[in-house]
């Protein structure tokens, strides 16, 4: 139980850190490709007999490779190829599944999360990819101000936005790697969404935008897990579930709702 | 300042600049007109590093850009773009916006100091934003926000200013307060300013030369009481003149 509080800790800061950049972004849509790749890439390497970490890293790599350039053309929609690609990783990962000798738990973890085993290299995983994240996030905030609020412009001062935007893409695919398997591939992506987009919603400052979604993260997975200990329900869902109805209780009580009403008043 | 020489510059299968030639001297103050589509844009992305050369030679500040503006040059060069839909929730308020202006010269991992502060206060003033430094950007109006956009490119303490039809969507008070300040800023601070524009009025009343564009090309430059003759406008614009002649 332990070792499920503190992969709950480091997972719950990592995802909803990088899901600050995902959301303010309007990635949503990028960072769940990502996270299917990722799925596909760790059951294809229980297949092949190696690490699912390794090929969910490799996997999800790939798709930033693939999908960043995409989404960076701004010539056209990028969501038709975005999302043919989601749906070609959903079909390895089931592909890769069916495949697989044998029982299916091993693949059935990677799918729902299994943050209870959670093994001592997992953990040392979300602790190396945490704080990598928290690092950046601090030593390089200011840049990731510039890129999330215009990326032309944070070009043309002389950050390196190209860099800065590209990073924080496979930073994505590395989080997804190292919460794999705590939080599973179908829902670890709801973990980085959620905590954000709940933070998104009460407040103007990126800064506190960042402290909250990392709280609203912890709190999903503290909070879940004692849900699914009491309850006896599988703990990667109810994280999920419990992230969702932050999200919704931030957005009731969100002050941005009230801009419109506002700004009419201003004239 | 600013050399362009033959530029030819092509998206996929669009040509944007077709032997563009263009040279700025150090504290001009240029207008480039013409219609849609005419490359005006696509020339302040070539002078900025921005836009990518297919053919041709672009020297700025003594710097061949041919491969590329470096980051140090694009420090130099403080760039306001058209104005775009900013979601009226993102997490940056006006102050911050201008702050980025720093980032450049400031490098990475070091913070905003005193100086920097102190510069972004005094750039608010100039811009009449001090009273709205906390609002966030996307609670401001567009004239507001381009002028927040205005100072965030003069905290780069630039020598060469490129504007992006800065009053493009604002109201007929918004474009005069903006082209004023526009004039205000390039001859206090001895800039050297391209501006992309379609007020021709105002832009033949403040710029020292006008460049006229149509279909990827210079169409014709020189002063504006010699360029900006009914004649050559209806050649420029075609049936728009009619319209553009009531701005």
């Amino acid at each position: 139980m332990q070792s499920a509080i503190l992969a709950g800790l480091l997972g719950g800061v990592a995802c909803s850190l990088i899901g600050v950049f995902v959301v303010t972004m309007n990635l949503s849509f990028i960072g769940v490709a990502i996270a299917h790749a990722a799925f596909a890439g760790a059951l294809c390497g229980a297949w092949l007999g190696f690490s699912p970490q390794a090929g969910a890293f490799v996997f999800s790599l790939v798709a930033v490779a693939v999908i960043g350039p995409l989404a960076d053309r701004g010539e056209f929609n990028p969501d038709t190829p975005i999302g043919i690609i989601f749906s070609l990783t959903m079909g390895l990962a089931f592909l890769f599944m069916g495949l697989l000798p044998g029982p299916k738990t091993e693949a059935l973890e990677l799918l729902w999360g299994s943050i209870l085993t959670v093994s001592n290299f997992d953990l040392v995983l979300l602790v190396i990819v945490a704080v990598i994240v928290l690092m950046l996030v601090t030593l390089f905030f200011k840049e990731i101000q510039a890129v999330i609020f215009h990326r032309e412009a944070a070009l043309a001062v002389g950050i390196p936005a190209n860099l800065i935007f590209y990073s924080m893409l496979f930073l994505t695919g590395s989080v997804i790697t190292a919460s794999l398997r705590s939080i599973g591939g179908l829902l670890i992506f709801n973990l980085i969404l959620n905590p954000a987009a709940a933070a998104y919603q009460l407040t103007y400052s990126l800064r506190i935008m960042f402290i909250l979604s990392a709280l609203f993260g912890v709190l999903s997975t503290w909070l879940g897990l004692l849900i699914s200990y009491l309850f006896n329900t599988p703990s990667g869902a109810t994280i999920v579930l419990v992230s969702t109805v932050i999200f919704i209780i931030a957005a009731a009580f969100s002050p941005k709702r009230k801009v419109k009403k506002w700004k009419n008043e201003l004239g | 300042m600013i050399t362009i020489n033959n530029a030819v510059v092509s998206y996929r299968e669009d040509v944007a600049l077709r032997g563009v030639s263009l040279s700025v001297k150090k504290g001009e103050l240029v207008g480039i007109i013409g219609p849609n589509g005419a490359g005006k844009t696509t020339i302040l992305t070539l002078v900025n590093g921005l836009g990518k050369l297919l053919k041709g030679q672009v020297q700025v500040l003594g710097c061949m850009l041919n491969n590329g503006c470096p980051s140090y040059l694009r420090r130099r060069i403080g760039y306001v773009p058209q104005i775009h839909n900013i979601d009226p929730r993102m997490p940056v308020n006006a102050r911050e916006v201008v702050m980025m202006g720093r980032y450049g010269r400031l490098g990475l991992l070091r913070r905003p100091g005193i100086l920097d502060r102190q510069v972004v206060e005094s750039l608010l003033s100039l811009v009449g934003m001090s009273h709205l430094a906390t609002r966030p950007i996307g609670h401001l109006s567009g004239g507001e926000q381009q002028r927040v956009a205005i100072a965030r490119a003069l905290a780069q303490e630039p020598d060469i200013l490129l504007l992006d039809e800065p009053t493009t969507g604002l109201d007929r008070r918004a474009r005069v307060e903006i082209m004023a300040l526009v004039n205000e800023i390039h001859r206090s601070r001895n800039l050297t300013t391209l501006m992309v524009t379609h007020e021709l009025k105002t832009a033949s009343a403040i710029c020292n030369r006008l460049v006229l564009m149509k279909e990827g090309r210079i169409w014709s430059q020189g002063k504006p009481e010699d360029v900006l003759q009914e004649e050559v406008l209806d050649l420029l614009y075609g049936d728009e003149n009619r319209v553009v002649n009531y701005f």
